[in-house]
């Protein structure tokens, strides 16, 4: 059954990125783009491939849940995989609605790298502890990530609104700004590959260090220390030896890994500029040519009000059911709390904004893409950085 | 029409106001609010002291009870309790009784303590440690002045100075 | 009295109105040069825009102001972010000293967010109060807001002024030879499929839809109010406990707040872990990569409730409520008490057992159990042999002037001070016992107490809550949801047609997902003869466009 939910998985993720070529087809096919109505034969099929994908997946998550006997939303991984999941298929129903390609092409791409970036994760079926023992597990967690995830269409709307709408010929702070998050995007691409090719050679480096208390402590990297710990002592002299020190209130080994995804990013971002000779706002800005500007910025609208009453039911409302059940006090200020309110905080700014300041097109667009930032940070700094009652244990 | 608005405005936003000054007023207090009031009555208890002898706190209404709460362990506790005896010397006979209350602890080493310090004032043993719920005690040592009405006068934690003890004791003479 | 604005329809306005609330003429000059009205609100007028004139009108001006709602949200989001910096001085550990734990952990960073007050953002006065004015700024924005709304609604005619349907977004005027009225009648019909409510005067029709909707954020704030009234009741005496209890095996206590009515006994502490052999397959790999993962806290207890009328420190007489199995996620509740599985701590000693025992030959005298929590003065052995207990320390540590002191009162690290009595010393030898450790401080001894073995019991920590604010933050909840939902599911749509001479002027306006509208529209037109409305703004923008 674990074997049996991991290959759909799999088959989730190649259909996932099939289904994204077949939209881009769908975008460049010229036949297409002379008559305007209605979508393609290649966006067709790329929906089916999507829908067949996401039925995969949701195997993979039925599978998995019979296997653990509670639902897969319990660590990291399961958690990313299931927003990528929820990602799909709010893509699916909006698509039906809008029928946008374009939203295809940019939706599957993004719930490919959850689903990559969450792969980087152990992938064990843990046993909950105690906290964890409750239905509301099951209730919040899938609530909180389909509000997410419906929140994160309004981000794709946003990015393909943007790059049509940005004149990124010039260099205006509007077309260096976007490129700078399509760079953070490509970084999350380069610590999936550096993370998965070291990963597969089985790379391993030790070390003794001292933390912050003047305890010795060890540490394992599974990528080169290009940083090494404080006062650290490597145990491993065959492999790469760190180039500078941390000082102790620093965590070496997630640093290097920022590092490294940086750098990646960097090689492929450098690579990509080298063989396109093309800002990568302008490479892909022919791919939403076709789009209707207020098409899209209504995507992102109501992306928002659909996703924001789910998010709250999920992520606050819920959660505060829960966290008054299992310890004692609906609102604890832990930190994965702050940022739900602070996610909350800023969708409800901007619905003010567009309601009552009348921000549309760009700016409201520009807020989708950075309320996605901000789940981001939510989903992976305050996981991994910011310790707390929710932080899963992870390297 | 004008009048009006000016009103329902100055009454909103009064009432609005006032709901927050009452909301920041609590935040600030809310170390200081304490299960027994000043100017209430005290809680009645009885426990015995290590004579055997039983101590009713209504027992001892038209006298000053001068209650303290301690422990063994607990360093400022062990500092006062020598001004406490002194003092409970000059005014058992003023009609100030003095009471204190161990909380939890054994008949050992309550005695052994006693023994060390010559304490000639009543001690008791708050085993259940019910005493030391009902009046609410947080870190020790705490002292309660109750005057001969049999109401609080004064809540005070920290250790006690033996001006200060003297101090209290006056305080609730009849 | 202030100026009121009549229109040409003969409708009295109230000062500031942009559009006329009944017929939707553009009433303001500089909105005539516009291509489209400005819907928001109808263009009806915002009080709190006309009147600002005293200092009460000044402050409520300036709640009113979508603007400053906005900037106090923003506020609040970006100093809750600064609070997650570091973790609050609730998360530290409890024995540390947040004076000096932020800067030990994180040097001169941890020092600037501690004496900023960071560690304690959430309960700080000015973040108290920018919460509260977010509260302030909702009821005044939203009054401001809802009265004009809803006269606008109210007052609306049929037959809008055709200014204000030349403004709309979705606009066209259609010249026909002559108007069929079969052709009407299958709009309206197609209009009422669609549920709109059709209203008709003088030949136009009003097609109106999901009204309700436009409420939706006016109840959702009603919702959050009172959330926010739900928060602030909490600094209200006896609304609010929260109180640890910590409860060893064996212990009945009082439960604390509840005036000594309730006690509870711990019968006993389980902690389990979960065992790869006894468990689902899928788990082997992960409990084998994690080491131990708990699988259960629970303690089981008794509830009593005290039943006589005893005063505190008297043996009360109680009577059982209840036998439970309290785990985490599954908190006993009482009245308006529940408690809830919270910490422990295992194998806390609870008896220790010695035996007098001769040091050259071994030879035993007697054995003694000490009970940790109320030791006896002395142990008495047969042939005259006996131990007295001097002084016993059950949290033991030397102090400065390496006395024997004890740091609580809980038998973390019992000592003893004995004195041992035989028929060869019968003025006692003293010997100073502790875990690992004999202190003999008079010489060299015959006798000595030799450790038999401890008894160990585990500690159970509870947290006592009472949260008399829940329901209303549970009300407040439920409005805020289905405010937030009526507003955000359901969409206002309405459709004007008009007939002016030989033209028929279709307008329509949506207060989002004009997607959705244009579908119906289309629905709705197709095959009338009436060309459907198309959208002004596309127009515009188009035209931009080409501009560049």
């Amino acid at each position: 059954m674990v074997a049996l939910s991991g290959n759909l998985l799999f088959i989730a993720f190649l259909l996932y990125l099939v289904g994204t070529a077949f939209f881009a087809g769908s975008i460049k096919d010229k036949k297409a783009r002379e008559k305007d109505h209605g979508p393609n034969k290649w966006a067709k099929i790329g929906v089916t491939i999507a829908i067949a994908g996401f039925i995969c997946q949701v195997g993979y998550f039925i599978t998995r849940w019979v296997a653990a006997g509670h639902a897969p939303v319990s660590n990291l991984f399961e958690f990313t995989t299931f927003f990528g999941m929820c990602l799909v298929g709010a893509f699916i129903v909006i698509y039906f609605v809008y029928k946008l390609p374009a939203l295809g092409l940019f939706t599957l791409p993004v719930a490919l790298l959850l689903i990559g970036y969450a792969a980087m994760f152990p992938r064990d079926i843990t046993p909950l502890v105690p906290s964890l023992q409750s239905n509301w597990l099951h209730i919040h967690v899938t609530t909180a990530a389909l509000g997410q995830a419906i929140l994160a269409i309004s981000f794709v709307a946003g990015l393909i609104y943007l790059i049509k709408a940005v004149d990124h010929t010039k260099k205006t702070k509007e077309a260096i700004w976007l490129e700078v998050v399509l760079f953070g995007v490509v970084c999350t691409l380069g610590f999936i590959i550096i993370s998965s090719v070291f990963g597969a050679t089985g790379y391993k480096s030790e070390f003794h260090w001292i933390d912050n208390n003047n305890v010795e402590e060890t540490l394992e990297y599974h990528l080169p220390a290009l940083v090494g710990p404080h006062e650290g002592e490597h145990l491993t002299p065959d492999k790469f030896s760190p180039l500078v020190e941390t000082p102790g209130i620093i965590n070496a080994k997630k640093l290097n890994t920022v590092l490294w995804s940086l750098f990646t990013g960097a090689i492929i971002y450098l690579l990509f500029r080298l063989f396109v000779r093309k800002r990568m706002t302008l490479a892909l800005q022919p791919l939403t040519k076709r789009v209707n500007l207020d098409l899209v910025d209504e995507v992102g609208y109501r992306s928002v009000l659909i996703g924001f009453p789910v998010f709250t039911l999920g992520a606050l409302i819920f959660a505060m059911i829960w966290a008054q059940i299992a310890w004692s006090r609906f609102w604890g200020w832990d930190p994965k709390e702050v940022w739900a309110l602070i996610t909350w905080l800023f969708y409800a700014a901007y619905l003010h904004l567009r309601l009552s300041k009348g921000w549309h097109g760009k700016k409201s667009a520009w807020l989708g893409v950075i309320g996605f930032i901000i789940i981001m940070f939510n989903l992976i700094v305050v996981n991994l950085v910011i310790a707390g009652l929710h932080s899963y244990a992870g390297s | 029409m004008k009048k009006r608005r000016l009103v329902m405005r100055t009454a909103i936003l009064v009432i609005l106001f006032a709901a927050v000054a009452y909301t920041l007023y609590a935040n600030f207090n809310k170390d200081n609010v304490h299960k027994v009031q000043i100017g209430k009555e005290a809680p009645d208890f009885v426990l015995v002291d290590m004579d055997g002898k039983e101590h009713q706190l209504s027992d001892y209404k038209g006298q000053g009870v001068f209650l303290n709460f301690w422990g063994t362990w607990c360093k400022p506790c062990e500092k006062e309790m020598p001004f406490i005896n002194n003092q409970y010397e000059q005014f058992k006979d003023q009609g100030v009784q003095t009471i204190a209350v161990n909380i939890s602890e054994s008949n050992l080493a309550v005695n052994k303590f006693i023994e060390r310090h010559g304490m000639n004032f009543p001690v008791v043993i708050d085993k259940n440690e019910d005493v030391k719920a009902a009046y609410g005690i947080g870190p020790l040592p705490a002292t309660f002045l109750i005057n001969p009405e049999g109401e609080v006068v004064k809540y005070h934690t920290g250790t006690l100075t033996e001006p200060m003890v003297k101090d209290f004791m006056t305080q609730i003479k009849p | 009295m202030m100026k009121q604005v009549k229109c040409e329809c003969g409708h009295v306005n109230p000062h500031g109105t942009v559009l006329c609330e009944s017929c939707g003429r553009v009433l303001v000059e500089e909105e005539k040069s516009k291509k489209l009205v400005d819907m928001r609100y109808e263009g009806s007028a915002r009080r709190s825009q006309t009147y600002n004139k005293t200092i009460i009108d000044k402050i409520w001006n300036f709640f009113s102001s979508v603007k400053v709602g906005v900037t106090l949200i923003i506020i609040t989001l970006a100093a809750s972010a600064i609070g997650t910096i570091f973790p609050q001085e609730m998360y530290i550990p409890p024995t540390e000293n947040a004076s000096v734990y932020y800067e030990d952990q994180y040097g001169f960073a941890g020092e600037v967010y501690y004496t900023l007050g960071f560690h304690n953002l959430y309960s700080s006065w000015w973040y108290l109060l920018l919460i509260a004015s977010i509260g302030v700024s909702l009821v005044i924005c939203s009054l401001d807001r809802v009265v004009p709304l809803y006269r606008a609604l109210k007052k609306q005619r049929v037959d809008r002024h055709e200014g204000f349907l030349k403004r709309q977004r979705l606009y066209r005027a259609t010249t026909l030879a002559s108007i069929e009225e079969d052709s009407f009648e299958n709009i309206k019909v197609k209009l009422k499929e669609k549920r709109y409510n059709i209203r008709e005067e003088n030949g136009s029709i009003l097609a109106e839809k999901n009204r309700f909707s436009r409420w939706g954020p006016y109840i959702n704030h009603i919702g959050l109010i009172i959330f926010l009234i739900g928060g602030m009741l909490r600094f209200v005496p006896g609304m609010y406990v929260d109180e640890l209890l910590w409860i060893r095996e064996g212990e009945t206590v009082v439960i604390p707040e509840t005036k000594g009515e309730y006690y509870l006994e711990n019968h006993e502490f389980i902690l389990e872990t979960y065992e790869k052999e006894k468990e689902n397959e899928a788990f082997t790999t992960a409990i084998e990569n994690n080491g131990t993962v708990a699988k259960n806290f629970q303690t089981n207890v008794s509830l009593y409730k005290e039943s006589g009328e005893t005063i505190a420190g008297q043996e009360p007489e109680l009577e059982k409520v209840e036998d439970y199995e309290l785990r985490v996620n599954e908190p006993l509740k009482f009245e308006q008490f529940a408690l809830y599985q919270q910490s422990y701590k295992l194998g806390e000693i609870s008896e220790m057992s010695f035996a007098l025992t001769n040091k050259e030959t071994n030879e035993e005298f007697g054995q003694m159990t000490i009970d940790l929590h109320n030791p006896q003065d002395e142990y008495t052995f047969e042939n005259g042999y006996s131990v007295e207990l001097m002084s016993y320390f059950p949290d033991f540590e030397f102090d400065e002037n390496s006395e024997p002191v004890t740091k609580s009162r809980v038998p973390n690290n019992p000592a003893f001070i004995f004195k041992m009595f035989s028929p060869e010393h019968p003025d006692g030898e003293v010997s100073f016992v502790a875990i690992q450790q004999t202190i003999e401080p008079y010489g060299d001894n015959d006798l000595k107490m030799a450790f038999k073995g401890v008894d160990t019991q585990n500690v159970s920590a509870l947290t006592v809550r009472k949260d008399l604010t829940l329901p209303i933050l549970a009300i407040g909840g439920l409005i805020f949801m289905i405010g937030v939902v009526q507003g955000a599911y359901w969409n206002h749509r309405r459709i004007w047609i008009r007939r002016l001479g030989d033209q028929v002027l279709v307008a329509g306006h949506t207060n989002k997902n004009w997607h959705g509208l244009k579908r119906e529209i289309t629905h709705v037109f197709d095959g009338s003869g009436i060309q459907e409305p198309i959208d002004q703004s596309d127009e515009i923008t188009n035209k931009k466009g080409k501009e560049e």
